[in-house]
């Protein structure tokens, strides 16, 4: 590895919650009021970061294996059974095999992680994650020479997980990333929120978590990792493949065919809540644009 | 007994309680979408609910001509109310859609040329105009079977919505789904009565 990711967004960086709902609401009401044009947007890099709040990120969700409404995973997730939980590490690797959670979290250094969480269907959040490098734990099982791909899987069980009864996509849900995304540090798998356990919506025991792609590219409640030399297929790209690319990071300048994705909302403003500018690979361009170099990121969207 | 029942109701009810009883939601969403009500992103949801409650208004509509030929319901006196109620729904999502949730003139311009969902859904509020404009009395009298055929518009109005619906979900849906069926159903059911009307 190259070097270590450092956080350099904490809690003390933030503005003061009391201060920063007042400044939303102020905002809010302005646009309700129709005085505030493109001047009085945001941009994302300019504000301090503030953490969503536990409400905002563990009842405002998107994972249809438990419905999907966005209340619907923190209704249904607790049907999910998530100890004990094995997640297989095979493919070309050195060691493949069972790895059991508790296995994984004794060997691993938690660390926290304050990043934006953009969805492709242009809301975001910001979120405290808990947890590790990827690069980490593909360490220790070791990744063979030949590896060029990760291929992640989420657990599929229709007595626990209500939404999968339909064939909304393809179960079960499944991603992947390049080798050198997944090596990157920004690149986490989270096993907790705040400093808790992560809640089984939010994809427990541990989900993937990369920060300057679309939410949905960050898969859930993992019990399989592959490594291989082949592009794997990911859910939304078999689903719709016109919409959603291998890629998906997070690009201002590329619109989704139904939708643009030149700004975002940030959940938990409320009804007068402003929209702010997307910001290229969500903020994180310096750390990862040198992965995309010579890349038509158009035609690799 | 059951249909000269609601019949003999239906006759009793006056039209301005169908309004009033649909127009509780509007206060109702406001206050649950500033109260959290609605959940952590009350503007989604609030544009979500107009538009559902506009579609099933626009398929309630849409029963009333089939209840009273294939059941002998007869609540045709309701039905202005209805459609009124409908385009007044529709209003409202799309002004939350605008003002809410887009926030600039420029960018609803955009979206209404660039996404087709948006083209649709805009296509069937335009569409509904003319209609909401011609719903009194004296429109009535002065379109005679004109407006019986300039109503009709509300079949393509409800399909399109229905478009809309389906169009905007991410993934296999069933929920929009089910309004397209309805809503082709109840149409089927008209197309022998339209087609004599043709062909006479």
């Amino acid at each position: 590895m190259a070097y270590r990711w450092k956080n350099t967004l904490t809690r003390a960086d933030a503005t003061p919650y009391e201060e920063y709902v007042n400044r939303r609401q102020l905002m809010g009401g302005a646009i309700g009021l129709g005085l505030v044009g493109a001047a009085g947007m945001a941009r994302a890099e300019d504000e301090a970061l503030v953490p969503n709040s536990w409400d905002d990120i563990t009842q405002y969700n998107n994972f249809y294996e438990f419905g999907t409404g966005k209340g619907d995973p923190a209704k249904n997730a607790h049907m999910l059974t998530t100890e004990p939980w094995t997640v297989v590490i095979d493919g070309m690797v050195d060691a493949p095999g069972d790895y059991s959670m508790a296995q994984i979290m004794e060997t691993m250094t938690i660390e926290e992680r304050i990043y934006r969480l953009r969805c492709v269907e242009a809301w975001s959040m910001v979120v405290p994650w808990n947890g590790f490098e990827l690069a980490d734990l593909l360490n220790l099982a070791g990744v063979q020479g030949g590896a060029k791909y990760v291929a992640f899987e989420t657990a599929l069980r229709k007595d626990e997980m209500p939404g999968t009864r339909y064939p909304v996509i393809d179960w079960p849900y499944v991603e992947g990333l390049r080798l050198d995304e997944a090596m990157h540090p920004l690149t986490i798998m989270a096993t907790g929120i705040y400093g808790k356990p992560i809640p089984n919506q939010n994809g427990a025991p541990m989900r993937l978590v990369v920060p300057w792609k679309y939410g949905f590219k960050s898969i859930k409640s993992i019990v399989r990792i592959t490594l291989t030399d082949q592009e794997p297929p990911t859910a939304w790209n078999k689903a719709l493949g016109h919409e959603y690319g291998f890629y998906s990071n997070v690009n201002p300048n590329v619109d989704h065919p139904r939708w643009s994705q030149a700004t975002e909302r940030v959940v938990g403003g409320g009804l007068f809540a402003g929209r702010q500018d997307t910001l290229m690979f969500n903020g994180y361009e310096d750390e990862v644009a040198s992965l995309y170099e010579g890349m038509d990121l158009r035609e690799n969207f | 007994m059951l249909i000269d029942g609601i019949n003999s109701v239906a006759r009793k009810v006056p039209t301005w309680a169908v309004y009033i009883v649909y127009l509780i939601p509007v206060p109702v969403l406001l206050y649950q979408g500033m109260t959290g009500g609605l959940g952590r992103e009350p503007i989604n949801a609030l544009e979500r609910e107009l538009g559902e409650i506009a579609l099933q208004l626009l398929v309630i509509g849409l029963c009333i001509s089939p209840l009273r030929k294939f059941a002998g319901v007869n609540v045709i006196k309701f039905r202005r109310a209805i459609g009124l109620l409908a385009f007044t729904y529709v209003v409202l999502h799309l002004l939350v859609w605008a003002v809410l949730d887009i926030q600039s003139l420029e960018r609803v311009w955009a979206d209404i040329i660039k996404r087709p969902y948006i083209t649709i859904g805009m296509a069937a509020f335009v569409m509904m105009i003319p209609l909401a404009v011609t719903s009194n009395n004296r429109s009535v009298r002065a379109l005679g079977a004109a407006w019986r055929k300039l109503h009709l518009l509300t079949y393509p109005v409800a399909i399109l919505a229905a478009v809309h619906f389906i169009w905007l979900s991410k993934g296999f849906q069933l929920e929009p789904l089910v309004y397209l069926t309805v809503i082709l159903g109840l149409l089927a059911l008209r197309v022998p009565a339209l087609l004599r009307k043709v062909a006479v």
